[in-house]
């Protein structure tokens, strides 16, 4: 294996964040309690300034680097920053959250950070190999910060559940991948596009190559938590501390959906036949029983749980028209979710304050009362979720739904369709308690506001919502040119 | 085409930015919230007087063109526009709003300054509905006019608001989601977004069925046709006076219009095949809705459903045409048909709105709408009494008022294609004057029925300005409807003549 330093220039994000998040979990060491917020501040520095970094070092070709192990390429460039800003966003969103509870501590901040490097790695995968690396890095991190809360039993049975249920998946996509690797002997992604492209004709390599597809895309439907490999989703996003839901609810997608393009698209484009009815099943179970089950829901995170299993069903469609106009979409999808879903349960982080969390649908109503300003943000980031225009959710349904009726799926659209009507209720539902219901006798008064960042980052977040709405043009140019 | 004028841009961004205002000034500042709103909703009336007085009779093309690139990636572009069919109901919708307003002024105690925005800013989506010559552009004013909408029965609405306005919204949503699948879809035939070009595209038979039927799912909830009627009542009983004004007077109208600019050109052959289909969904809502309106003993819903009942007249208009072309193979004669369906959507806006702003007038001081509570109103509220027999009567179609010349020229087209589709279209004349009548008698007349009504105070000068603009009007367009039929003229001949065009 050859070295050259000037591959390192390529890989200049993931070094800066990896030298910057061992700075803050140094520094964090010799701060005092009083004082983490210079911890805070420094995360933030750290994903700001990587995101700079990333943002220098765009343009051009795509570059393969590290023996071809490592791929810095324009969507991989794109993702990043979008996961870099978003992460920052929803720092920015659990401070106060997590100072109330305790829980406001170096730990949360680094284990973030190496999330987020996990994720960037797995963005730059060019090998199974390096993929997997990513993908753990990110996920052990994740159960790390859902355990945070070590002396709550529910956040506890969370992590354990996580945990047990997320290795089980990983070793499913390492299963996978070594059938992969016996049938083509490679573990290089473009090697083993080449591969399958010219062995199309060998049935007996062909029914080992979809046995371990089989395991790979039930490694990718866990992660994502595409139905019927959703059941952590609920109860993780419950069980977690809701700062650490909303990191949950909202980067990992993007990773996810690299995962999805590193894979299926880069790596196995020629078994589309293969995956695309695969995936197929997997959307419209996710958006038939996500939308469903979230009729059922009292719990806003467990709602907005089942919206985020059928926000993903919809995310695959866009994959499974396997055109490349479909991978943008999936695209602008992937970002534009991670946004509004981190707006949803920054709300909740906003409403929530000491030995209170504002989790339950009816801590909501009569909102529109008492906090008029708030109460319209989150009734833009609902109707956003349930893509109605003027919102950018409508434009990601849009896309992905022109996507699929170019490639003649038009039943599927018409199935897509009729089953974010059905999610619509559930959004209006929360509309209807925050603007028509009067407050409940007894019930908790929410936390008084005053200009503080939380409150300052959702009225961003939600306006940035709208905006896009009105010019999304921008982002899908960006997505466009990071795919085409 | 270039952007020579931006006329239409001003007539719905100005009532959003009045609207934006309103809600900034807020009720903290006294009267100054709906002061602005007035202030606002005025200008925006004369504007579209001006596109009134400016519009070209003589051409079908589309006029005061806006054409801006907007999401280059989707190809969707700024494209406003309007035609002799589309102008009328612009004018309409801001002439409403003032009416709105002026009716909101004192009524609505809690939240004043929100309801008013709220109604400014659906007027400017109305407005870009309406204008709307990109069928994404017209899809969003279609979806996003459903929110200020939902939010004004949810907040101001009757005791039962909550399932109504989330009814009316999933009906519509549900309605509207598949008209998007059939856009998307003619989207990727012609890679264009235009809806001009989609009226030339050529299609096939069994596309053309499926598109007839995602739009007639759209439109059909939105007019509302029978048997998907059934969210109106609701939302009108429930809506407060301003809200059913706004939907009985103009959003009804949208489906109609989407009827005209989708449905009839964009796949007139299955238009065609499935005419009778139509037709008798049209007459059933006429007949049948007509005697279901006769056994309301709520007011409100008793309009609601004579709504339902004068807009199967408008559907039964557009598709007369067909069974006409059918029968003697020229659309000689058959322009009278849709003519007289537009002349019935604008006049239906000018006596449904004046409708319901009645009963609103008598819900205001006894907080009832049964028919039942009232009875002899006439002795307390001798003015009030005068100018509600008479939008009454226009209801019912008298000569000399508006509502007798849609209704009158929708029954001689008829005659053309049938002799019997007309006689039942024309039954609506003895039904609509029964429930109507009946319900003026049992109101108005008689005897003075309790101490309620025993205490009633006449209309204050507020109401009585907007009876009397509403009096004017009905009058005006039905002794003298000439001005409005002539604007319409040569964009429904160029679409009698699209429609006899095979698409296949």
């Amino acid at each position: 294996m050859k070295f050259d330093v000037a591959e390192l220039t390529a890989v200049a994000p993931e070094l800066t964040l990896l030298t910057l998040a061992c700075l803050v979990l140094l520094v964090d060491l010799f701060v005092k309690e009083e004082s983490r917020i210079i911890t805070g501040l420094l995360t933030l520095g750290s994903l700001l300034i990587t995101a700079a970094v990333v943002a220098a070092g765009m343009g051009g070709e795509s570059q393969l680097l590290f023996s071809e192990s490592v791929i810095r390429d324009p969507m991989g460039d794109v993702l990043k920053i979008a996961i870099l800003l978003i992460t920052t966003m929803v720092f920015l969103y659990s401070g106060d959250y997590q100072k109330d509870r305790g829980l406001y501590r170096g730990e949360y901040f680094v284990l973030g950070l190496f999330g987020v490097l996990g994720m960037m790695i797995l963005i730059a995968a060019h090998s199974f190999l390096t993929l997997y690396l990513g993908l753990e890095l990110m996920s052990l991190s994740m159960y790390a910060m859902v355990a945070l809360q070590r002396d709550e039993a529910r956040a506890s049975e969370a992590a354990m559940k996580y945990f047990v249920l997320g290795a089980l998946a990983s070793g499913m996509l390492l299963y996978g991948i070594s059938m992969l690797y016996g049938a083509t002997g490679t573990l290089n992604i473009s090697e083993v596009a080449h591969f399958i492209q010219g062995q199309k004709e060998n049935a007996d390599l062909n029914l080992v190559l979809v046995f371990g597809l089989v395991f790979v895309v039930s490694g990718i439907a866990f992660k994502l938590g595409a139905v019927p490999f959703h059941m952590w989703v609920p109860d993780v996003y419950q069980g977690a501390p809701t700062s650490v839901t909303t990191y949950i609810a909202s980067v990992p997608k993007i990773a996810a959906f690299a995962l999805v393009m590193r894979l299926l698209v880069d790596g196995l484009n020629g078994m589309v036949a293969d995956w695309q009815p695969m995936l197929m099943i997997l959307a419209l179970l996710s958006m038939a029983l996500g939308n469903l089950i979230a009729i059922a829901q009292t719990n806003l995170k467990r709602m907005l749980a089942y919206s985020g299993i059928s926000h993903i069903g919809f995310l695959l469609l866009g994959v499974l028209s396997a055109t490349e106009a479909g991978y943008e979409s999936a695209m602008f999808y992937a970002i534009t979710y991670a946004l509004t879903s981190a707006g949803g349960f920054g709300m909740i982080l906003l409403m929530s304050r000491k030995g209170f969390e504002a989790e339950e649908l009816s801590d909501y109503k009569g909102l529109a009362k008492r906090h008029p300003w708030y109460a319209l943000m989150m009734l833009i980031l609902l109707f956003s979720m349930a893509g109605v225009p003027p919102t950018v959710g409508f434009y990601a349904k849009l896309a992905v739904l022109q996507q699929v009726i170019s490639v003649g799926m038009v039943w599927l659209a018409i199935a897509a369709v009729a089953f974010s009507v059905i999610g619509a209720f559930y959004y209006l539902r929360v509309i209807k308690m925050i603007y028509f219901d009067p407050e409940e006798e007894g019930s908790q008064p929410l936390q008084q506001f005053d200009l503080n960042p939380v409150g300052i980052t959702l009225s961003l977040n939600a306006i940035v919502v709208l905006l896009l709405g009105i010019f999304p043009a921008q982002l899908m140019l960006i997505c466009q040119s990071a795919i085409g | 085409m270039s952007s020579d004028s931006s006329i239409l841009s001003l007539l719905i961004w100005l009532p959003i930015l009045g609207g934006l205002l309103t809600l900034a000034v807020g009720d903290r500042r006294g009267p100054f919230g709906r002061i602005t709103a007035l202030l606002f909703s005025i200008i925006t009336l004369l504007i579209s007087l001006s596109l009134f007085a400016e519009f070209d009779r003589t051409t079908h093309l589309m006029q005061f063109v806006e054409l801006v690139p907007w999401i280059e990636p989707f190809n969707i572009n700024y494209h406003l526009g309007v035609d002799g069919i589309s102008m009328p109901f612009i004018v309409l919708t801001s002439f409403m709003t003032v009416i709105v307003v002026i009716a909101g002024w004192e009524v609505i105690q809690d939240r004043n300054a929100q309801y008013m925005a709220a109604f400014l800013i659906m007027t400017g989506l109305m407005n870009g509905v309406f204008a709307a010559l990109d069928a994404i552009l017209f899809y969003i004013f279609w979806e996003a006019m459903l929110i200020p909408m939902f939010i004004i029965i949810g907040v101001w609405g009757g005791p039962n608001r909550v399932y109504a306005t989330i009814k009316f919204f999933l009906y519509t949503f549900l309605g509207s989601v598949f008209m998007l699948i059939s856009l998307l879809w003619l989207y990727s035939e012609s890679n264009t977004f235009s809806i001009l070009a989609y009226h030339d595209l050529k299609i096939g038979m069994s596309a053309q069925m499926l598109i007839f039927f995602a739009f007639l799912l759209a439109f059909a909830v939105k007019v509302p046709m029978w048997p998907v009627h059934t969210w109106l009542p609701d939302a009108h009983v429930e809506a407060p006076t301003g809200g059913s004004v706004v939907l009985a007077a103009i959003m009804l109208k949208m489906g109609a219009y989407g009827f005209l600019r989708f449905t009839l050109p964009i796949v007139p052959d299955a238009s065609s095949e499935l005419d009778t289909f139509m037709i008798t969904l049209s007459l059933i809502a006429v007949v049948y809705i007509g005697f279901v309106a006769l056994v309301q003993q709520d007011m409100k819903k008793l309009i609601a459903y004579s709504s339902i009942s004068h807009m199967g007249f408008v559907t039964l208009g557009f598709f007369i045409p067909f069974l006409i072309f059918k029968q003697s193979g020229s659309m000689e004669g058959a322009a009278i048909g849709i003519e007289g369906a537009l002349a019935q959507m604008i006049s239906h806006g000018f006596i449904s709105g004046a409708m319901f702003l009645s009963v609103g007038v008598l819900y205001d001081r006894l907080h009832s709408r049964q028919i039942g509570d009232y009875g002899g109103v006439a002795n307390t509220m001798p003015a009030f009494a005068a100018f509600m027999l008479f939008f009454s009567m226009a209801n019912a179609g008298l000569p000399g008022t508006s509502g007798f010349v849609g209704e009158f020229m929708v029954i001689l087209g008829a005659f053309r294609a049938n002799f019997w589709i007309a006689f039942l279209a024309a039954t609506t004349l003895i039904i609509g004057a029964a429930y109507t009548l009946w319900m003026y008698k049992r109101v108005v007349y008689g005897k003075v029925a309790n101490d309620g009504v025993a205490g009633l105070s006449d209309m204050n000068h507020r109401e009585f300005l907007m009876m009397t603009i509403l009096a004017v009007a009905v009058l005006g367009m039905g002794l003298y409807p000439a001005p409005i039929i002539d604007v319409m003229h040569a964009s429904v001949d160029h679409l009698l003549q699209q429609i006899t065009i095979s698409k296949l």
